[in-house]
């Protein structure tokens, strides 16, 4: 046997540095075949190219989700955060985050949450003095959103650009962070977050289900995962009217309104491409989450995942 | 909704890494890329570009792509007019066979700059100078679903600048209108006609005077009268003095 076991070695060793070949000329086109779009392409391929299609969108990605949903974006994204129903000191992660929607509705709502709180204490105290009143104005004040964080994530740099400036414009800087970062493989602890949103984002993710898993390992226990995500329509009728909108007005909106048809072709095409509701909640299982539920909104045009690290 | 086909291509163990991704073009419609560049469009696409297109270069003129687009998707009569007219030119007939480009990497500018005053290639090295503006700033056509009137439209957005040149007009609102004029009469292009009916809109009442009492009749007089100046070589003729060139064509002296 240790007669045989050079010549097996060198056999392997060969053999290997074959594989070894194919592997790093493969490992150049980098890695398994993938979608982009209606394309076939490669994992690194498609990665490079949605970076590129929302470098190119970034600045002008607000305006095109105004104009391609006539505005009916906002809604969901408020319901959303309503459903996610965060209390005031949650420790809340966007990923794929880019401009910050969710991120200051999460804030905006706790606001309010924590506004509506003081105001029960305060009727409560019904007997302080002036002086004590106006100190506990003072001390919670301070505490506007109390110890509410959200931390918002993105693998795009232009994104996360426009998303700071936005935060300037409209005044939100307490408890607002922005990392960089690749939903596949996050730059956090684990346990660290009690909820995970993604809105829109993971429909661009290359390995999903590695995005699922990164997920649940940052969760806190009891943590809650949200998706919220364009889905599959059910209803024939209003599946072929969307249809016809969004091949043939969409990118036509792309060119006008950004001078880019072929992110906007991509992104129509993306949505067809992206898994429907009951295999999405299978995939999300699949990673471990407990209670997993969605909710169509829109006859299915978007639907919200929700699921929880127990 | 229309079928939607996905083309699978070999692409493992080949090396490449990506950089022929302009080849892969999604099949839409039915219909292949036939040039680079080329995004197929159904007619409702194209209406839809079409009147998007002329909104927002109504609205924000500094959108030349929009300016473009309008052009290629309404240019379906007027250019394989143009191109039948350059067919049946000798002149015309041979750029398009030898499809020549103007570009700055095409163009010798330190020879044209060292032409004596008066001539094609100085007067208009002088121009780009002047204003400002190089012919690298072209946009390709996207639009337009035949090969060759895809080079048509490039070969009248290549000229453009030459027309300033020919016709002494700089590039601030006024030049372009009246250019926009003599070019509508020219070619026949829609763009160019609204181009030239709705540009005069975002001018001052004193220009828009000289604009009508002088300048546009001298350019619909010059255009009626001129031959097709896309049948004109103009590579070959940068020697040429501009005066001469004129005449050759048609146009008459500006005032």
């Amino acid at each position: 046997a240790v007669g045989l076991c050079p010549y097996r070695a060198l056999l392997a060793r060969r053999g290997g540095a074959l594989r070894a070949l194919c592997g790093s000329v493969r490992g150049l086109a980098a890695g398994a075949e993938t979608h982009f779009g209606f394309q076939t392409v490669t994992e690194a391929e498609r990665r490079e190219k949605i970076y590129r299609v929302f470098e190119s969108v970034a600045k002008k990605y607000d305006v095109m989700n105004d104009s391609m949903t006539l505005g009916i974006h906002r809604v969901w994204k408020d319901i959303l955060v309503h459903k996610m129903n965060p209390t005031p000191g949650t420790l809340l992660l966007d990923v794929a985050g880019g401009t910050g929607d969710i991120a200051f509705r999460f804030i905006n709502y706790v606001r309010s949450v924590r506004e509506r709180q003081l105001q029960r204490k305060l009727r409560h105290h019904q007997n302080l003095s002036w002086q004590e009143i106006a100190e506990s104005y003072e001390e919670d004040k301070s505490k506007s959103l109390g110890d509410s964080q959200v931390v918002v994530c993105d693998i795009n740099k232009e994104m996360l650009k426009v998303g700071k400036q936005k935060a300037q414009h409209l005044g939100y800087s307490k408890g607002l962070s922005w990392v960089l970062g690749n939903a596949e493989e996050l730059p956090f602890d684990d346990d660290k977050f009690d909820v995970y949103t993604i809105a829109f984002g993971i429909r661009n993710v290359t390995r999903i289900d590695l995005a699922l898993q990164e997920a649940y390992r940052v969760l806190k226990p009891g943590g809650r995962f949200l998706c919220l995500e364009f889905s599959q329509v059910s209803n024939s009728l209003l599946s072929r009217l969307y249809d016809l909108y969004s091949f043939q007005v969409i990118p036509v909106l792309g060119e006008v309104i950004a001078g880019d048809w072929k992110s906007y072709q991509y992104l129509v095409e993306s949505i067809r491409r992206f898994p429907p509701q009951e295999e999405f909640k299978a995939m999300i299982e699949d990673a471990g989450f407990f209670k997993v539920d969605y909710q169509n909104l829109n006859l299915g045009i978007v639907a919200i995942h929700s699921g929880f690290k127990l | 909704g229309t079928a939607r086909l996905s083309r699978a291509e070999p692409r493992a163990g080949d090396g490449r890494s990506g950089e022929e991704e302009e080849e892969e073009e999604e099949v839409e419609e039915g219909c292949y890329q036939l040039y680079p560049g080329h995004i197929p469009t159904s007619p409702l696409q194209k209406a839809l570009l079409a009147a998007g297109s002329a909104v927002m270069a109504l609205c924000d003129p500094y959108r030349h792509d929009m300016v473009a687009v309008l052009g290629e998707t309404t240019g379906c009569l007027a250019l394989p007019n143009l191109r039948d007219k350059m067919k049946r030119h000798p002149e015309g007939y041979r750029i398009l066979q030898e499809r020549p480009r103007i570009r700055l990497s095409t163009l010798d500018m330190d020879r044209l700059r060292g032409l004596p005053d008066g001539t094609l290639g100085r007067e208009y090295v002088r121009f780009l100078e002047d204003n400002k503006v190089s012919p690298d700033t072209r946009m390709p056509p996207k639009f337009v679903d035949d090969e060759e009137l895809a080079y048509v439209i490039q070969r009248y957005r290549e000229v453009h600048d030459l027309m300033h040149t020919l016709l002494g007009m700089p590039t601030n609102m006024l030049g372009e209108v009246v250019v926009k004029w003599f070019e509508a009469v020219q070619t026949g292009l829609p763009m160019c006609v609204l181009g030239a009916a709705f540009g005069p809109v975002r001018l001052s009442t004193r220009k828009l005077q000289v604009l009508a009492t002088e300048l546009v009749p001298w350019a619909i007089r010059s255009g009626r009268n001129a031959s097709c100046i896309l049948n004109v070589y103009y590579e070959q003729r940068w020697e040429q003095p501009v005066e001469s060139l004129r005449e050759e064509i048609g146009i008459f002296p500006p005032p």
